[in-house]
């Protein structure tokens, strides 16, 4: 649609947020037949949905299983590349940190999502960009990495071959409620009625939420990663360890991020810049002791994202009771691998008000019943 | 309050060294400000990148020298004496007092702002062949010149095609130019600069392409050298040191002229280099400065850029490369389409840039991260301002309504094992975790609210990416 198409009178499902989630949610939703529009307040992916790491690995999810299922299916179901890439490598050159990925393995292992150790001659076998410096890691077999801005993309694309609509530049301003209904939502362009609503405004959601007395806990941070010119290909690119996550790229080029976030205060615009600081040089620092073998390959940028969390840092996946037509969803910095099942789950919500493929409970917005007002104080959390 | 550990707040540190005045580009603006605040009795650091190493030069960092360097750029001591030879004000500044690093690149400014509060206070990041510094400033003068506009043909990627701004370095600083008969492509201050360097330097002149059918500076008509008015490059030819001749055509005319040159020197303008404060979002004020080219060379007018941008695309085949970098062709450009090295699946042939734009105005990271246009060691500096022409063109708006692909620190490539903090803060490595540090993310949802819940919070310390 273009900045001046119309946006309709009325949809049977909106979708505010064309980030991961919310788009993910509408391709399942499209999927089921149903007519959904998606607004968004500048262009799909624009935060942090496409400044990740593009890690899908997050097994602690309940939703992980349907991901794993869905993942090697996406390119050809979305019918768009993703990049997708399965499988991971954990690796580290401090003895303490090791003994505790090999414990994290074994508990994989015991919940169903085998890991096999790698003593130091395999670690180094497995990822040539390292040296004798490598102690050993673990071999995660499951799990992988995709290029967020072009799975982001291909769920864009995708819902809109289902018949789905994306307004770009159209922010949600208010919710406008009825009967104890969300009926429809207000626009620069224009007013939208709607049946359903899903709220996956990231950051945004609380402030959108506020005004129908529901609290909706989150608070952002900014997070930081660099990226060098492009190494030669490792057979595995989904390669953390020493402080870092990331992966390297079909490209070659090395994208790791890792350490200290800072909390920041949110405009219902979203951030006001995304500026990434000296953190470079302590990420470098890692990269080069990771990699040795590329410690003279060039850093070529360093970007960052900025990530909302609840107050447990778990998702929130939520039909609410009031007003009933409406769900919320927020991942909590864990969205982007779980997108496939996290759609899914959210087109349940709307269409059956239960998730029919896992147990997500323990995702609701009733555990933040009791929640202090001042939590972000608590934490140290506060902008 | 409580304190998050994990939080950046105290863990950057404070800059390794600290001048009142910190001065980038030792040109003659540069130069001047430095010994002028010498002279005021401030301490001063004057940085130059050059002599850029020859393998930088060989990617067009920071210039678009267009693989048209002699062999001694390979001797970093001669073009060092070179420099010094070529800008004897620099002797001056040393005597004046002021701290002079050359080979030194200036390679990010920090500064704190609405969305970042954490620095104890501003700094520059430099780096020379060995290592990084952080440098804090009083005030900060930016004297970084002007750097290449570049705009593709068929074979604008061979060696021989370069920009103006590398022309006159490899010429004025180095001593280093491998050419000898050029093809001038633009007609205005700069086209006329350039052409005036080259006679001067004894360079032969093949010619003036300009796609208007006047020059836009009359002088230029003066020169004595051959005009092609009405004119637009269709490609060069190319032998095996690159660029031997370029074909020239007039619009709705099939005829070709043929114009023997080694090199093609695109001189339509230049862009102010101010990605130092791009990348930070930062502005000039009280205490950061610009002087010389990066404050007085303005880009080129939208319409003569859009016009050289129709003209030279007209001729363009589909598989003119766009990025050099990433090998992004036109067609691959113009198609959204993703990098050689995925499938493309039968769908991608439905999307294209006006599909995407029909969704609403595209911004150019978005078209950069699809496409990879851009995404490569050059960072960019080649193919910014085509991509912004083509976003222009298709949309069917002026170009300066198209924003720039962002500007990412660090704005030169910088190896990581010296980009590398090698002494950081004991703050930072203690406070450091993979993610948000925050326990009760990593919990298995099984035991969550079950007695293992704290026997795996006792046992693996809560956190399971350390």
């Amino acid at each position: 649609m273009s900045e001046a198409a119309t946006l309709p009178k009325g949809a049977s499902v909106v979708v505010i947020g064309a980030g991961v989630t919310g788009l993910s949610a509408a391709w399942w939703l499209a999927r089921s037949g149903i007519d959904v529009v998606v607004l968004d307040k500048f262009i799909v992916g624009w935060e942090a949905s496409g400044r990740n790491g593009g890690g899908a690995s997050h097994y602690q999810s309940p939703l992980f299983a349907e991901e794993q299922r869905m993942w090697p299916q996406m390119d050809e179901l979305l019918g768009y590349p993703t990049e997708y890439r399965r499988e991971r490598i954990i690796i580290q050159r401090d003895p303490a940190l090791l003994g505790h990925y090999r414990a994290v393995g074994r508990m994989c292992t015991a919940m169903g999502y085998p890991v096999d150790d790698l003593d130091g001659r395999q670690a180094q076998a497995a990822v040539p960009l390292t040296d004798e410096t490598c102690l050993g890691g673990i071999h995660l077999r499951f799990g992988g990495h995709a290029n967020p801005q072009r799975t982001v993309q291909a769920y864009a694309w995708a819902l809109q071959d289902l018949g789905g609509r994306i307004f770009q530049h159209c922010p949600a301003l208010s919710i406008e409620t009825a009967g104890g209904r969300a009926v429809a939502v207000e626009t620069p362009r224009g007013r939208i009625a709607c049946d359903a609503l899903v709220v996956a405004a990231g950051p945004q959601s609380g402030m959108l939420l506020a005004p129908l007395g529901v609290d909706f806990p989150v608070t952002s941070a900014r997070a930081e990663m660099i990226v060098t010119e492009p190494a030669p290909l490792m057979a595995i690119g989904g390669v953390d360890g020493n402080g870092l996550y990331g992966r390297q790229t079909l490209r070659g080029n090395l994208a790791f991020g890792g350490g200290p976030h800072e909390w920041i205060a949110m405009a219902p615009t979203g951030p006001a810049a995304r500026p990434a600081s000296p953190l470079a040089r302590n990420l470098a620092r890692r990269v080069a002791e990771m990699f040795p073998r590329a410690a003279h390959l060039s850093v070529i940028r360093s970007w960052a994202g900025i990530v909302e969390n609840t107050p447990d840092g778990r998702p929130i996946l939520d039909r609410l009771r009031d007003p009933a037509n409406v769900t919320v969803a927020t991942m909590s910095g864990v969205g982007f691998g779980l997108s496939p099942a996290s759609g899914h789950a959210i087109r349940d919500l709307v269409v059956d008000g239960a998730c029919s493929f896992a147990d997500i409970a323990k995702l609701g917005l009733a555990r933040f019943a009791d929640l202090e007002p001042d939590w972000r104080e608590r934490r140290g959390w506060a902008a | 309050m409580a304190v998050d550990v994990h939080a950046i707040d105290g863990k950057l540190a404070a800059p390794d060294e600290r001048f009142d005045v910190v001065v980038v580009g030792a040109g003659d603006a540069g130069t001047a400000a430095a010994i002028a605040a010498a002279g005021e009795g401030a301490t001063v650091l004057l940085v130059d990148e050059n002599p850029v190493l020859g393998e930088l030069m060989g990617s067009d960092v920071p210039l678009f020298y267009g693989g048209r360097m002699t062999a001694a750029v390979q001797q970093p001591g001669r073009m060092l004496e070179q420099i010094f030879a070529s800008n004897p004000a620099l002797e001056a500044a040393m005597e004046a007092g002021v701290d002079v690093r050359l080979g030194t690149c200036a390679w990010g400014l920090y500064a704190n702002g609405p969305a970042m509060r954490a620095l104890p206070e501003p700094m520059l990041g430099i780096a020379d062949a060995e290592r990084a510094t952080m440098i804090g400033f009083g005030r900060l003068v930016l004297a970084t010149g002007a750097r290449d506009l570049v705009l593709g043909f068929a074979g604008w990627d061979r060696p021989g095609v370069m920009g103006a701004q590398g022309f006159a370095a490899l010429l004025t600083r180095y001593d280093a130019f491998a050419g000898r008969r050029v093809l001038i492509v633009g007609s205005g201050a700069l086209a006329l600069e350039t052409a005036r360097l080259a006679l001067s330097r004894g360079i032969a002149m093949a010619g003036i392409v300009e796609v208007a059918d006047a020059v836009q500076w009359s002088a230029l008509g003066e020169l004595g050298v051959p005009l092609f008015l009405g004119h637009a490059i269709v490609s060069v030819e190319v032998g095996i040191e690159g660029v031997n001749g370029a074909t020239l055509a007039t619009p709705g005319s099939p005829a070709r002229i043929a114009v023997a040159c080694d090199t093609v020197i695109l001189a339509i303008g230049a862009i102010p280099a101010t990605e130092l404060l791009d990348a930070a979002g930062v502005r000039p004020g009280e205490t950061i400065a610009l002087v010389g080219d990066c404050a007085s060379v303005s880009r080129p007018d939208s319409a003569i850029l859009q016009a050289w941008c129709a003209a030279l695309g007209r001729h363009a085949p589909p598989e003119t490369i766009v990025c050099q970098c990433e090998a992004v062709t036109r067609a691959d450009l113009i198609g959204v389409q993703p990098p050689r090295y995925l499938d493309r699946p039968e769908r991608m042939a439905e999307r294209s840039l006006s599909t995407l734009l029909a969704d609403g105005p595209a911004h150019p990271d978005q078209i950069k991260r699809l496409t990879r246009a851009g995404m490569g060691p050059c960072q960019g500096r080649r193919c910014r301002e085509q991509v912004a022409c083509l976003l222009a063109e298709k949309q069917g708006i002026p170009l300066d309504r198209v924003p720039i692909a962002s500007f990412r620190t660090p704005v030169r490539p910088v190896p990581l094992g010296i980009l590398a903090d090698w002494h950081e803060s004991a703050a930072m490595t203690a406070g450091w975790d993979v993610w948000f540090g925050i326990p009760t993310q990593w919990t298995p949802y099984a035991i969550i609210g079950t007695p293992e819940e704290a026997e795996q919070v006792s046992g693996l310390g809560g956190n399971m990416h350390v």
